[in-house]
């Protein structure tokens, strides 16, 4: 990763007593596509906002190229935004939306050999500009339409454009495709990391839906209540989770409460699995995280653990499948089908054992006991309590 | 139904049938004539007052749009909590009775002039430069009242265009160069023209046709047409009233209708861009 852009140091906002970022640290690279993950209200929004100069923040500092930046006002930035619904200007066309940005520069005049005077950007430039942006996001052709002409992905895009054309360092993305549908989301999340890659330059990306953040990103910061919970790639963030909150937020996990009985050896329903985890104390309390998918169904008396079906969901590529181990409810993903009611026998590898220290988090995720209904209201939930979120923050 | 309707607009429909009579007679039919329009345009005192309505009514609309914009912009800003119950406050002159407002800055100018009066005087005994002693009611009172009760239109008409905008537009100005004044001249105005230009028609009209409370503000050196035609009443009545009013009615039905095929306007092509 190349050199450190952004610092955001200690950094602290409360809104009426209500303490929205709680001391955050972070550290953001050049040319880096990071992502601020989490549920709504854990001050992700917030933390974009400060960077953007939105917000200023109650203590605390923002360091752009290591200057503190807390007062500087959003236009005197070199980082622009892609708001939430896009926000493009309803009066003006596709091409005044996106050379707005370039109306507003004004440079000293190149003729002015003492350099005080400033002068506008000359209409020609401003063209050559404006439609090399409409060909980076391929929307050639539609520089006369009103915003309210276009489709949701492609205001989206306009959106993009217009925020890039002034060479900003770092383009700043608030829940950018939180109202495109599912088809349009996944062709747009390639889109951006395309662009991303073309423009080279810092991308700071906001949203909590998780899978986007694992498809697009290189560092991931997981947020909730306003303090970092986790930094790392995707891969690291889903495959050694700090703590049960990360765990269960990234993709699905089952977690138990285990005892670590000594390095590679973790104790869990008074079984002794072995993992491929050390650094604990003897005997020390951990939760134990096993992805859904990395459970083999075995014969019941080649199991580690017997347990009982009660819920067979098919799911196209695999069956969803929960089984009942003395009362505490798991999620397998298998591609054998299992009747409901059957005993069934489960083996799982060394590598398939995460563990991690035990948190304020512990025993608040990873049982799938209320697995239907959470199953079905998950997606509806979180999009209809961001737009709260938004309303809120105002 | 007929019924109210005929009621309604019988008396319109034979002031203007009558203001194209030939003779003096509002009863009598006697030929087609644009006689009255004619001496309309001779008449000193109509035309007198037609030019101070117009006058105060065009300086009242640009005086209460530009306050009333402003007002509208910071009802906006303000919490929920606050803002409304001020909106409440802002709609009670609109429902309360003309005559109340009228009388009520009547005696409020008067009681203003009477300390203005003492405070003169006393300012004056200093020797710095003289002030007049004795302000009385006019151009200028008439002009104060208008302003005040076109005021609460223009917030209401401009209110509802801001509530609607979407709240990321001026962030998203700034976010490109623009210092907050260039956002609000750029972006927030171009959005609530619309509103700002029905607040604007419609106070335009209310100061056109209102009667009672210039009635009670103008004091006797000026005169809107409205009390110039009250005033004609009173002697003896001439068809020259017919004329005047049906310009008048003309006026302020064309106005209306503009200010409502505007509304109609925006709504649909609102709910366009909601679809």
């Amino acid at each position: 990763m190349s050199k450190e852009l952004i610092r955001l140091q200690d950094l602290c906002m409360a809104y009426d007593d209500e303490l929205v970022l709680d001391h955050l640290n972070l550290c953001i690279h050049d040319k880096e596509f990071l992502t601020l993950l989490g549920p709504s209200g854990c001050g992700k929004t917030t933390t974009l906002r400060m960077i953007g100069g939105f917000a200023t923040p109650t203590s605390g500092d923002v360091l752009f190229d290591g200057v503190r930046i807390n007062d500087v006002p959003p236009h005197q930035r070199q980082i622009n935004t892609v708001f939430q619904k896009y926000a493009l200007f309803p009066h003006l066309n596709v091409y005044e939306n996106i050379a707005f940005g370039l109306r507003m520069q004004r440079r000293p005049d190149p003729k002015d050999p003492t350099g005080k005077r400033k002068v506008k950007i000359p209409e020609e430039e401003i063209h050559d500009r404006v439609m090399e942006m409409l060909g980076v996001i391929s929307l050639k052709g539609f520089e006369h339409r009103k915003p309210d002409a276009l489709s949701g992905g492609q205001q989206q895009r306009v959106a993009i454009a217009r925020a890039l054309i002034n060479r900003p360092k770092v383009l700043l993305l608030d829940e950018p495709l939180g109202a495109l549908d599912l088809k349009l989301r996944k062709d747009m999340q390639i889109e951006l990391k395309r662009i991303q890659q073309q423009v080279g330059i810092t991308f700071i990306y906001v949203t909590h839906d998780q899978e986007e953040a694992l498809t697009m990103s290189d560092t991931i910061v997981v947020m909730d209540k306003g303090t970092v919970q986790q930094i790392g790639t995707p891969e690291d963030i889903y495959n050694e989770p700090k703590n049960a909150f990360v765990a269960d937020f990234i993709g699905e996990s089952n977690i138990i409460d285990g005892v670590m009985v000594r390095d590679n050896l973790v104790k869990m329903y008074g079984k002794e699995f072995p993992c491929l985890d050390g650094g604990f104390t003897e005997n020390e309390p951990v939760d134990v995280v096993i992805r859904p998918e990395d459970i083999d169904i075995v014969p019941v008396e080649q199991g580690q653990l017997v347990g009982t079906v009660t819920n067979v969901t098919f799911k196209g590529l695999q069956y969803d499948i929960i089984v009942d181990f003395k009362g505490f409810k798991w999620l397998i993903q298998t591609t054998d089908h299992s009747p409901g009611g059957a005993k069934i026998g489960i083996k799982i590898d060394p590598d398939g054992i995460h563990i991690m220290k035990k948190s304020a988090y512990s025993g608040m995720f990873g049982d799938y006991s209320s697995f239907s209904e959470e199953y079905d209201e998950l997606d509806d939930a979180s999009i209809e309590l961001d737009e709260e979120e938004s309303g809120d923050e105002e | 139904m007929a019924l109210v309707f005929l009621f309604l607009y019988a008396p319109i429909f034979v002031l203007i049938v009558f203001s194209f009579n030939a003779g003096t007679s509002s009863s009598v039919w006697k030929g087609f004539s644009l006689e009255w329009y004619g001496k309309l345009l001779s008449n000193r005192l109509i035309i007198q007052s037609l030019s101070t309505t117009l006058l105060v009514s065009f300086l009242a609309t640009v005086i209460a749009t530009i306050a009333g914009t402003f007002a509208a912009i910071g009802f906006f800003a303000m919490r929920r909590r606050v803002r409304e119950p001020l909106m409440t406050v802002n709609n009670i002159p609109m429902m309360n009775a003309d005559i109340v407002t009228g009388v009520s800055m009547c005696l409020f100018f008067v009681a203003f002039f009477n300390g203005w009066g003492a405070f003169a005087s006393w300012f004056n005994t200093l020797g710095l430069f003289q002030l007049p002693t004795r302000l009385t009611m006019g151009f200028g009172t008439l002009l104060i009242a208008h302003v005040t009760f076109n005021i609460p239109y223009v917030i209401l008409s401009v209110g509802p265009k801001l509530r609607q905008m979407d709240k990321n537009l001026v962030d998203a100005a700034q976010d490109l160069g623009c210092t907050w004044m260039q956002a609000f001249w750029k972006v927030i105005i171009p959005e609530i023209k619309p509103g700002i230009v029905s607040g604007a028609l419609t106070a335009f009209t209310m100061s056109i046709d209102d009667f009672i409370i210039s009635y009670f503000t103008a004091g006797s050196s000026a005169s809107t047409l409205a009390m110039t035609i009250y005033g004609m009443t009173k002697k003896r009545v001439s068809p020259q009233i017919n004329a005047i009013s049906t310009l008048l009615f003309v006026t302020v039905l064309t106005l209306l209708a503009i200010v409502n095929i505007r509304e109609a306007r925006q709504e649909k092509a609102a709910l366009r861009r909601r679809t």
